[in-house]
């Protein structure tokens, strides 16, 4: 829409000619100025330029729908109305069916929780045909840490859906439908979801996997350079989000985490002076992890799942979901994926959904040399 | 006054001066004819000047001036002045009533606060019909960023219904329960949604509004979700930005005041370093921030959210917990507390 060109909108031919003269090809030029810069620039009264200016609005403008038949829209449309199961059932219904098409889902936790295992698994439940609850499509999991395995992916499909799997060629056709992309550097990831971008409806792709971003912007940048990143970071997301919207295909990226330094302990310059004392426990001692990638990131997302491990025990929780209570479910890891240990959530209230906690190796490493 | 603060294009004005007027007095005892021969440019033109001429003198006459009211019928209009419900009524008593209509109210937060909930909310709240005390218009949802899920949307309106329908029960007891008219259907037909995808497409849109909401005279409220993205990433030059918005921002004033609605921007977060330490601050710099009438902040306080009253001609700062249900937005089951004031 933003690369409407003004020449073939219904403006009078003088004020067309006016805009090309001065190189106002498209509406992105001529919207990207104020009203008044334009009447210095086309020398042109404030009249003209203000209906000029509202005809060119109204074509670039995008276009009305009620919510109501956005609804009836997916209800017909998609499959599940446009929802892909998880399988997993407690976070299904959290999320009104499994992750959403159209949008960005984020997985963020600490190494080793079990990340890439929901992700091949999404990946493997994605390629199978509608009567198993998949959605018929291809796959594109692009895998920046080299942690897809396939062996690992038929071994969670034998275990989990055998009935499936055992099917004369079904393995070989399902693992068949996962493209697998190992891009050396950013811009090869660039390239890549550009080039998807135009192939994507035709090659039947309904699931985007990416595995994981925290990797792909961090070798690319000079440490401290955090304002390049973070603009680079932005095109990504806006490509990414458009991407998902377009195609209604629902994208899962994930991300890793960082510690917080102390500094950051971030309130507004009002809350100093609200006298609660509730304020101080902000101050812990302990070292918390936060979410890679920025705050930005944080607000592009839609769905943020925040995979943690307390007392030894796995938690998924849903930290941010427009459309869920924020519940946290245990799971554990077996050879046929990841699976809740109750799909009955326990309710998080509070801004602690956000922490993510990690254990540490105490556990692992058995000082008295016993083995365990 | 100077002929250069006219508003024309630069041949126009650069004719003018080189022809002799310099000055506004020196056009204003001019017959538009003269002009026209003089400064070499058409009838039609030289009738418009004199009139811009004209309006600007009498403006710094001693007579009363063209298009003031006073303070006094003010007030009857501002106390009259229709406000919607956020469904929370710690939240409503500290913003007076609710969103007002008229005005351009800003709500910013840290992701996961509510921004989206409030918006549906109120997209839902505007429709409820007078008799239950709300404004029965229609709504504007203009999502920037994929936020606007349907289905919470559903769910906000059907627990609207089952509240009114509970309402008429109470007090009109010997009316059947489902005598309210209006059904989640109905309310979901009521939001009108746009997508928009890029800075552009923004801007195309508050331009058109002015068209649409002529054509659709009963929205009351036009929501944005949230201003901030498309200008956080596409835009190289700040400066320009800040024009962009500052123009952005008159325009949905201007809207606010002509059809008498809400408009409510929902803007995200940034943090910036003030005062020896990184603090939170609402995102798109310090020149927005002006461009606003009113402006809420949302924010974690131990475990529960809060909204507070940062800027307001007429509000004192105040904050109000709030929660989110799956119902919509509700008072906090702490609200035996009391409002705070600062």
């Amino acid at each position: 829409m933003a690369n409407k060109l003004i020449g073939e909108m219904d403006l009078h031919k003088r004020i067309s000619n006016i805009f090309a003269a001065r190189n106002i090809i498209t509406a992105k030029d001529a919207l990207s100025m104020t009203e008044f810069e334009l009447m210095e620039l086309l020398d042109v009264g404030v009249n003209e330029i203000q209906s000029a200016v509202r005809l060119i609005s109204q074509a670039a403008s995008p276009p009305c729908l009620s919510a109501r038949s956005l609804m009836e829209q997916k209800v017909e449309n998609e499959y599940l109305s446009g929802h892909l199961p998880t399988h997993l059932k407690g976070l299904d219904s959290a999320l009104c069916g499994g992750i959403p098409f159209g949008v960005l889902t984020e997985l963020v936790g600490p190494p080793g929780i079990g990340k890439s295992q929901f992700c091949m698994k999404l990946a493997l439940s994605a390629s199978f045909p509608k009567a198993y609850g998949g959605l018929d499509g291809r796959v594109v999991y692009i895998d920046v840490e080299s942690k897809f395995s396939s062996r690992r992916v038929i071994e969670m499909g034998l275990k989990s859906f055998p009935e499936v799997f055992h099917l004369k060629g079904m393995a070989q056709e399902m693992a068949g439908r996962i493209l697998v992309l190992r891009p050396a550097s950013l811009s090869d990831f660039t390239e890549s979801i550009q080039e998807l971008k135009e192939s994507i409806l035709q090659n039947q792709v309904k699931l985007l996997v990416i595995d994981s971003m925290t990797a792909l912007l961090s070798g690319e940048n000079k440490p401290g350079d955090q304002r390049h990143q973070q603009h680079q970071l932005g095109w990504h997301i806006s490509f990414l989000k458009s991407l998902a919207e377009f195609a209604r295909i629902p994208i899962v990226v994930t991300n890793q985490v960082r510690s917080q330094n102390r500094d950051e302990t971030s309130q507004y310059s009002f809350q100093a002076k609200l006298k609660d004392g509730s304020q101080e426990h902000t101050r812990t001692y302990d070292s918390h992890l936060v979410a890679a990638l920025g705050i930005n990131w944080a607000h592009a997302v839609t769905i943020r799942l925040v995979l943690e491990s307390k007392s030894g025990q796995r938690i998924i929780k849903v930290a941010k979901s427009p459309m869920s209570p924020p519940l946290a479910f245990p799971f554990h890891i077996t050879s046929a994926g990841i699976s809740l240990l109750s799909d009955e959530g326990t309710e998080l209230k509070g801004p602690g959904i956000n922490n993510i906690h990690a254990r540490g190796h105490s556990e692992m490493i058995n000082f008295n040399g016993d083995c365990s | 006054m100077e002929t250069s603060t006219l508003p024309l294009s630069s041949s126009t004005r650069g004719k003018l001066i080189s022809a002799g007027y310099t000055s506004l007095s020196s056009i204003s005892s001019v017959s538009s004819t003269d002009l026209a021969r003089d400064v070499n440019i058409t009838e039609a033109e030289a009738f418009e000047i004199l009139k811009m001429a004209n309006h600007q003198v009498t403006g710094s006459s001693t007579s009363l001036i063209n298009g003031a009211r006073n303070a006094w019928d003010m007030l009857h209009e501002e106390e009259a002045l229709p406000r919607i419900t956020t469904s929370c009524s710690d939240l409503d008593k500290i913003l007076g009533g609710g969103i007002s209509c008229r005005d351009v109210t800003e709500i910013g937060g840290v992701p996961g606060i509510g921004k989206t909930q409030i918006g549906i909310q109120l997209s839902v709240n505007v429709q409820i019909p007078s008799e239950f005390g709300g404004l029965g218009g229609k709504a504007i949802y203009i999502d920037t960023e994929g936020s606007f899920m349907v289905e919470r949307a559903l769910q906000i309106a059907e627990a609207c219904v089952e509240d009114m329908e509970e309402y008429t029960g109470y007090i009109h007891k010997h009316y059947k329960a489902n005598q309210v008219q209006l059904k989640p259907k109905d309310i979901l037909e009521n939001i009108f949604y746009f997508r928009v995808c890029s800075y552009t497409e923004q801007i195309a849109l508050v331009n058109h509004l002015d068209k649409f909401i002529s054509e659709n005279k009963d929205v009351k409220v036009v929501i944005v979700d949230s201003i901030t993205f498309h200008f956080r990433q596409d835009f190289d030059d700040l400066a320009q930005r800040t024009r962009v918005l500052s123009e952005m921002a008159l325009k949905f004033m201007k809207l606010a005041k002509k059809f008498s609605l809400a408009v409510v921007l929902l803007n995200q977060v940034t943090t910036k370093y003030t005062e020896g330490s990184f603090q939170l601050a609402l995102a798109l710099g310090d020149s927005w921030s002006h461009s606003c009438t009113n402006r809420v902040i949302l924010y974690w306080n131990g475990d529960e959210r809060y909204a507070y009253i940062d800027k307001s001609p007429s509000l004192p700062s105040a904050s109000a917990s709030y929660t989110v249900t799956s119902r919509g937005l509700r008072n906090s089951s702490s609200s035996s507390k009391r409002v705070k004031m600062m």
